[in-house]
């Protein structure tokens, strides 16, 4: 990109002048919540991505860390009135700071190079590292390793990270689901499932349950074994080209014409997997395309809802759960009452609400690793909150919240079963064969 | 314009260093108030947690001559908050404690940066009723709101922030502490200071205890909407509600254009093929509110209601005031500045002053879209423009002049609850006259000699 090119300037104006500064989004906005500052509030970043526009900042190192301060958990998208794009608004002010390299230190490009522009741009990569920290979990190794003591010469952000590898599945999507899933006699749409990254490594049953469900509606599913990231870890962190290129790939693998509907079971792929037409909107040999890929993409519970499921006829027995809201199926996709009403649907389950539900859990993408002091403490408090609704089970529809809640669990010594909602409702599936053998 | 070391050390010595905010990113987040097109960078900007702390900040000030401007949460309309160069703005958000609710005398005692919404919870927590209600009540403090004397949807019945402040604490320009009003219902003992610095706009003193009254929680409540084909039609119904000797808690207009803007954030089902809506509500003992209810739709039906709905529970009551309050944030929507008024008429005038608004805003080929707590005669007519279209900006300045000019010859006020600030500043000797500014100079020039406290906002001295 050419030097004088910056993202906030080149972006719509009008787009930086939406707000209007009423503050109605601060006491929404958790990082407002927590420090009571305006900078770190929706209303004071974007009056400083303004400012920037305007040539009354340059970006500077504190702009940058106040960029990924931001949880970027739009909350403050829903409050607004106003209708401000802040998604856009952040994912270019991030895109402009990592052109203008103004955070660059050796750690932090190592890491960033390792992940974002390696590792989650080709998921064999990630697979592969998926194998070995599979097989570090499995011999024994990280319990090995933890008894020792070793960790304990690491420093305390280190051993905390430690501490919140997730455990590795068995079996990848790949080895657990078929490249096409039939949908029996009943099949009424085609449909392809997109596996992710982070669900794969960590939650591939989830990618089954939801396989699963979609064959048990008359959806015929084509789940080829080798994917590529959505990129949404690549635009949230300022990687436009890359973002890019992968929206194009992804394209081509999954041609929107053939399909009814694109899935997606992880909130914040679902978020981003939906606006590609705005990532190639300089891009006329892929833009139409990206438009119909837009539409055709959905969240699992919108689909299911859209198409009416059958209602398991048998359930889950007297279990109490809440639901944990993903920021970005919430925010980011508003979908909001559909992952409730196809919990109610299921026999026996009891939902009861969450306090706070869509207040972010602090996952938030990479957040956690990257703020883990503020990352801490939106964990307790969402903890302390499903604590209080005496469920023994929590339901959330995104691999980052369900590894935070995970963890938090374990570090609040609460015996929780966190879940994806697809796996409770494919159980329920489960149930009606076991009823029927039964009888 | 920096502060001076010496200042800056000092404050850091009174609330920490963490509390003493300079860098640009900090100081350009709190260059601006909700109001339109208005921006300046302050010196710096602190957080005080106590009394004691805003003393002494104030003393020095005093003492070197700084200029200090309060802030609450900076919604407010009129640059109230909006800092002048070279000042320190001491932001009250961290005095956020709920002191005492006091059920036997009706009161909460409350730091000035508790927000309104929180106030009205532990209210409500109490089995109690906060009635003011701004629409910025989720986030604007009651620090802010008793220096704006806010106004608030439920006016007509509950009156304003005025009517329910029994005592204050306010830190005065050299440092002293002052109490003024206490629990007692009747108290004639001197002037009423409490009235004075209500409305003072943070030119008088800091406000860092509000003593609050709370009345019992009505028993029962109705909202419906009712959508009228003329706008002239929705005034008439209302001036009908009020001859019938009925006065409902809230009466809201909306005009078609802030009804879709509201229906595009909110979705709560307005219906959009109307040319005007009022929201209306009435509570109180539940055989009052059905009657009442029952009268005020009648007067809806005569007057051509082309639609009158029933809020059927709490919850949708709630959603459609919260839809209400979002009317000029959501007007937003459309064009990229939005510049509200706040003139306000008798009652008597309202029909009138809507044709006035509506006439100017043709005559200087304006958008404009109109909202407001009708029933209090108070209007919002808001200009869509955009602050770079210089000469559009202009033409906003000369509709703005002629509406207040016929809000005073109505008998109105150029402002009836967002304040003078910045904004209406050259409005004020007209409407107020020789007398009052002369009144108001020579109190603000004994509380404040040196002039440290928001200078330059409501009038020069
Ligand atoms: C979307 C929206 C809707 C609104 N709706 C209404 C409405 O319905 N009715 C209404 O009346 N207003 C309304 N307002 C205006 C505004 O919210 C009120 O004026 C509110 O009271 C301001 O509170 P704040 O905490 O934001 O104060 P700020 O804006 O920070 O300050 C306002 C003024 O009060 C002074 N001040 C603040 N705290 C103190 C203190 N502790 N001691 C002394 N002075 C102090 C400041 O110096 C300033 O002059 C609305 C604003 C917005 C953005
Ligand atoms: S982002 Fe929206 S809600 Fe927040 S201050 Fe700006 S206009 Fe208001
Ligand atoms: S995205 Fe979340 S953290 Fe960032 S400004 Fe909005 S509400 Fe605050």
């Amino acid at each position: 990109m050419s030097a004088g090119h910056s993202h906030l300037k080149d972006l719509d104006y009008s787009v930086v002048q939406q707000c209007m500064h009423c503050g109605l989004c601060l006491p929404t906005c958790p990082t407002y919540d927590a420090t009571k500052l305006e900078r770190h509030s929706p209303r004071g970043r974007i009056a400083l991505m303004r400012a920037i526009a305007d040539d009354r900042l340059t970006i500077t190192k504190t702009f940058g860390e106040e960029m990924y301060f931001c949880l970027g958990c739009l909350a403050c998208q829903t409050a607004c009135p106003a209708g401000v794009n802040y998604a856009e608004l952040f994912e270019h002010a991030r895109a402009e700071i990592e052109e203008k390299k103004i955070l660059a230190n050796p750690k932090r490009n190592l890491i960033r190079g390792f992940t974002v522009s390696w590792l989650f741009m080709d998921l064999r990569r990630l697979e592969l590292l998926g194998k070995a920290l599979r097989l570090y979990q499995q011999l024994g190794l990280q319990a090995l390793i933890r008894r020792s003591g070793v960790l304990r010469l690491l420093p305390k952000r280190l051993q905390e990270l430690e501490a919140m590898t997730p455990s590795v599945c068995d079996k990848f999507s790949a080895e657990l689901i078929a490249p096409i899933t039939s949908a029996g006699d009943t099949k009424k749409y085609r449909v392809a499932m997109l596996t992710g990254c982070a669900q794969d490594l960590t939650f591939s049953d989830v990618n089954r349950d939801t396989v699963e469900v979609l064959a048990q509606n008359g959806c015929e599913v084509f789940t080829p074994a080798e994917q590529s990231c959505c990129g949404s870890l690549h635009a949230h962190n300022g990687e436009w080209t890359l973002a890019q290129q992968l929206a194009r790939r992804n394209i081509d693998q999954f041609p929107p014409e053939q399909f009814d509907a694109i899935i997606t079971n992880a909130g914040g792929c679902g978020s981003h997997l939906k606006h590609y037409a705005k990532l190639l909107v300089d891009d006329p040999a892929y833009l139409k395309r990206a438009e119909l890929w837009d539409a055709r993409v959905n969240d699992i519970h919108e689909w299911l809802v859209q198409i009416t499921i059958r209602n398991p006829e048998a359930g889950i027995r007297n279990q109490v759960v809440t639901y944990h809201e993903s920021c970005h199926l919430t925010h980011g996709q508003k979908v909001v009452s559909q992952p409730r009403e196809l919990l109610k649907a299921i026999p026996g389950l009891l939902l009861v609400e969450l306090p706070e539900a869509n207040w972010c859990c602090g996952s938030a993408g990479i957040y956690n690793l990257t703020q883990p002091e503020m990352a801490g403490q939106l964990l307790d408090r969402k903890i302390a909150h499903i604590k209080s609704t005496g469920a023994t089970t929590v339901a959330t529809a995104n691999p980052g919240c369900l590894l935070q809640l995970i963890n938090g669990a374990a570090k609040a010594g609460l015996k929780l079963r966190v879940v994806h909602p697809m796996t409770l409702l494919a159980e329920a599936y489960h149930a009606e064969d076991r009823d029927r053998h039964s009888t | 314009m920096p502060l001076a070391n010496a200042t800056l050390a000092r404050l850091r010595e009174i609330v920490g260093a963490e509390n003493v905010l300079t860098s640009p990113e900090d100081l350009i987040a709190y260059s601006f108030d909700g109001t339109a097109a208005m921006q300046q960078l302050p010196g710096a900007v602190v957080f005080a947690t106590t009394t004691e702390q805003v003393a002494q900040i104030l003393k020095h000030a005093n003492r070197t001559k700084t200029p200090v401007v309060t802030r609450g949460s900076g919604t407010g309309l009129s640059g109230g908050s909006l800092p002048i160069p070279g000042c320190i703005v001491l932001c009250t958000v961290k005095m956020n404690r709920i002191l005492e609710l006091d059920r036997a005398n009706l009161t909460i005692l409350v730091e000035p940066g508790v927000t309104t919404l929180a106030v009205s919870d532990a209210a409500t927590a109490a089995g109690l009723f906060y009635p003011p209600d701004p629409g910025s009540m989720k986030i604007s403090t009651i620090g802010g709101n008793v220096a704006e004397n806010s106004g608030g949807l439920r006016g007509l019945k509950y009156g304003i922030t005025r009517n329910y402040v029994m005592g204050l604490e306010v830190v005065l320009p050299d440092g002293e502490i002052l109490w003024t009003g206490n629990k007692c219902v009747k108290d004639v003992a001197g002037y009423s200071l409490r009235d004075l610095f209500i409305g003072s706009e943070g030119t008088l003193g800091v406000i860092t205890k509000v003593l609050l009254r709370l009345i019992p929680k009505p028993a029962a409540k109705k909202t419906m909407v009712a959508t009228f084909a003329q706008m002239d039609a929705a005034a008439q119904c209302v001036s009908d509600i009020i001859a019938a000797q009925i006065i409902p808690c809230t009466l809201e207009f909306l005009d078609r254009t802030t009804i879709r803007c509201v229906e595009d954030f909110a979705k709560v089902g307005l219906p959009l093929d109307c040319e005007a809506l009022l929201m209306m509500e009435t509570d109180g003992h539940p055989a009052a509110v059905a009657e009442e209810a029952a009268k005020m739709e009648e007067c809806a039906r005569k007057n051509g209601a082309m639609e009158v709905r029933v809020a059927k529970d709490e919850a949708e009551a709630n959603k459609l005031a919260t839809a209400r309050r979002s009317a000029f944030s959501a007007l937003a929507r459309l064009a990229p500045t939005t510049i509200l008024e706040d003139a306000t008429v008798p009652r008597s005038e309202l029909a009138k002053m809507i044709r006035f608004v509506a006439a100017v805003a043709k005559k200087y080929n304006l958008r404009v879209g109109t909202f407001g707590h009708m029933g209090d005669g108070n209007l919002h007519p808001t200009f869509l423009t955009d602050e770079r279209n210089k000469e559009e900006m202009h033409r906003v300045e000369e509709a703005f002049k002629e509406i207040f000019d016929e809000a005073i010859r109505l008998g109105g006020t150029i402002t009836g609850e967002h304040g003078i600030g910045m904004a209406k500043k050259s409005f004020l000797p007209k409407f107020a006259g020789d007398a009052q500014m002369r009144v108001m100079r020579e109190l603000r020039r004994a509380l404040d000699p040196n002039g440290i406290l928001n200078p330059g906002k409501m009038f020069d001295r």
